[in-house]
């Protein structure tokens, strides 16, 4: 590979982490409170409100159903009109934090509604109202099945943002396609496997390094 | 976020009323339960189960009161709404002369601040330290840090935790869960201490441990403690005051010695039988509470492990100076210690020739005499 081919994936390189970080952002800010209204919102919690929560639930379905493919075209329109613009790192975060969310808040759902019920009681007991019982029990205590979640969704959006590189976001996906496919260079697309492969294993094993250490206490 | 909640009780005002409150005996004073035609049904897919039904009773302040009855007869219910964990169907709550169901959100929070409660499972936070999980209480109150923290350490010290601070929930004994349990209880000075089965998880010892820190706690800070429990010893240990419930109704009520001494209703004494357990039933139907003329003395010997090798039934015979023959009893050899409860019997023996004993057995004591041999 010539020097300009490694500024290239340098650069690719730098706007996958762009959009899977922005993205994830997103996901993460988004995801926690509609997974924490999914949780207290449902019968049995602590916040019942049956039709919204079912009218979330729908939704947040909706969009976990769709094809992160399917997603991204569909998306185009409202693309374009939240950026401008259907190509590049910032029209690519709008359906990758817009597929990561639901995908996310299902997955911290899950982890917050594991959390014991005598925790919730024993909070009660002692004067907590419900904003510290999300606070101070719900969300700390799924804390490491929220970062496990978060891992897993960070993994899934690194995928995701090679395919949202096939229609223009640029990105390593965007690379591998360019160059590696459309001009047989095998060394680039190795090259963008390496880093891709990389960037899973190194996000996976900080999220498990975390999970371990939330979890040993 | 803190700033529209009410005013929190400063400590030392709270310690004034506690002071306040150890003077006036009145049994609608503080720390004071009545319920009043208390009903409680439950609606589930399974259908409509009544876990009470019209509970009037009246709870005395000041003292230990313990609550039995068979699994389901509502008695976790009863308890849960005290602090309005659970919503009674209809009838009425009144803690310290208030009606409780009028209470509004506001209200009840200050009402749950003045009422601590500990748990079977002790439900402390995983993700907080000792300190932390003690502390929530009144961080959630708004209290200033430094006062949280002085508090803090008091109870922390007062159920015997120092050094346990900045521990993790996860590294600590059962006992010492329950003492965290038992000090998040008590940080706001509450005037009733709510226990649902609190000692079911933990060893005898421990147990008996947490037992003597609940009576130190009652009579140091005079407060109410009401507990659930399905060990009869726990009951004799430390209460003063026992109410039966039987399917959601009060079986009977009153003191301790009177409840047990001679229980009245047949789910007392269901729940009494299990004590009398090493007596066969021949033989306790024939036991005379004095000695009987030419009779025999029915003693219990009971093995700890701790007292090495194996019963030697000839060695006590010798001490007491009589033969001795085995009715009953079980030995278990659990990892090289003999253990168990023998029952035997002995011509002319009287409770304090068993003094001789010590150091053969763990304890012995004389069940009753029975008129003729066995
Ligand atoms: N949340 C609930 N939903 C439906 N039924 C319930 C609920 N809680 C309790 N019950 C029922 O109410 C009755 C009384 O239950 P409760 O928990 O008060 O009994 P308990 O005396 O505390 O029993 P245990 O000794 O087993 O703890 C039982 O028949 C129980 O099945
Ligand atoms: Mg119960």
């Amino acid at each position: 590979m010539s020097p300009a081919m490694y500024n290239r994936l340098w650069a690719a390189f730098l706007d996958t982490v762009q959009m899977v970080g922005a993205s994830a952002l997103i996901a993460l800010l988004v995801g926690i409170p509609i997974a924490v209204f999914l949780v207290v919102s449902s019968p049995g919690g602590f916040y019942e409100a049956p039709r919204l929560n079912r009218a979330v639930a729908a939704v947040v379905n909706g969009f976990r159903a769709t094809p992160f493919i399917v997603l991204l075209v569909a998306l185009l329109p409202f693309t374009r009109f939240l950026t401008g613009t259907t190509i590049g790192v910032w029209a690519a975060i709008v359906p990758l934090s817009i597929s990561a969310t639901p995908f996310f808040a299902r997955i911290a759902e899950v982890s917050l509604r594991e959390v014991d019920k005598g925790l919730i009681e024993a909070a009660q007991a002692m004067g907590c109202r419900k904003w510290h019982i999300v606070r101070h029990v719900l969300l700390p205590e799924a804390l490491p099945g929220i970062v496990g979640g978060f891992t897993i969704t960070v993994v899934t959006m690194i995928g995701a943002s090679a395919m949202a590189g096939a229609v223009g976001a640029g990105g390593l996906g965007d690379m591998a396609i360019r160059y590696g496919y459309q001009r047989f260079d095998t060394a680039v697309m190795v090259a963008v496997i390496i880093v891709l492969v990389a960037m899973v294993t190194i996000v996976q094993f900080a999220g498990d390094y975390t999970v371990r250490r939330l979890r040993d206490r | 976020m803190l700033g529209t909640m009410a005013a929190p009780l400063p400590v030392d005002a709270v310690a004034n009323t506690v002071q306040a409150r150890a003077r006036a005996i009145s049994p609608a004073g503080p720390g004071a339960v009545r319920f009043e035609r208390l009903d409680k049904t439950y609606h589930s897919a399974a259908g409509a189960v009544r876990a009470l039904e019209e509970i009037d009773l009246e709870i005395p302040t000041g003292r230990i009161y313990g609550i039995i009855g068979r699994s389901g007869a509502g008695k976790s219910s009863l308890l849960r709404t005290i602090n309005r964990l659970e919503e009674p169907t209809s009838g009425r709550v009144i803690v310290d002369g208030q009606d409780i169901g009028r209470f509004d959100e506001n209200a009840l929070v200050q009402l749950r601040r003045r009422i601590g409660m500990i748990f079977q499972h002790f439900n402390l936070l995983s993700a907080k330290t000792v300190r932390e999980n003690v502390a929530l209480p009144l961080v959630v109150a708004g209290l200033p840090r430094r006062r949280i923290d002085q508090r803090v350490d008091e109870v922390l010290a007062l159920v015997g935790l120092e050094g346990k601070h900045d521990v993790y929930p996860s590294r600590l004994s059962g006992g010492q869960k329950q003492r965290v349990g038992i000090a998040r209880a008590l940080v706001h000075k509450p005037e009733i201490l709510l226990c649902d089965e609190a000692t079911s998880a933990l060893d005898p010892e421990t147990t008996l441990s947490i037992l003597r820190l609940l009576r130190d706690i009652n009579r140091s800070l005079g407060l109410t403690i009401i507990l659930i429990t399905h060990e009869m010893s726990v009951i004799r240990e430390v209460c003063e005051n026992v109410l039966v419930l039987e399917q959601g109704r009060i079986a009977e009520e009153g003191p301790v010695w009177q409840v047990f001494g001679d229980p009245k209703h047949d789910a007392t004494r269901a729940l009494l039988r299990p004590l009398s357990r090493d007596l066969p039933e021949d033989l306790a139907a024939r036991l005379a509470p004095r000695p009987v003329a030419g009779g025999e003395t029915i003693i219990e010997l009971h093995y700890t492990g701790a007292q090495g090798g194996d019963p030697d039934l000839a060695r006590l015979a010798a001490t007491l100076g009589t033969s001795l023959r085995l009715l009953h009893g079980t030995i278990d050899r659990i990892q090289g210690h003999a253990q168990g409860t023998l029952l035997v019997a002995a011509r002319g023996i009287s409770e304090q020739d068993l003094d001789a004993l010590k150091g053969h057995v763990g304890s012995a004591r004389v069940v009753g005499y029975v008129a003729s041999d066995v």
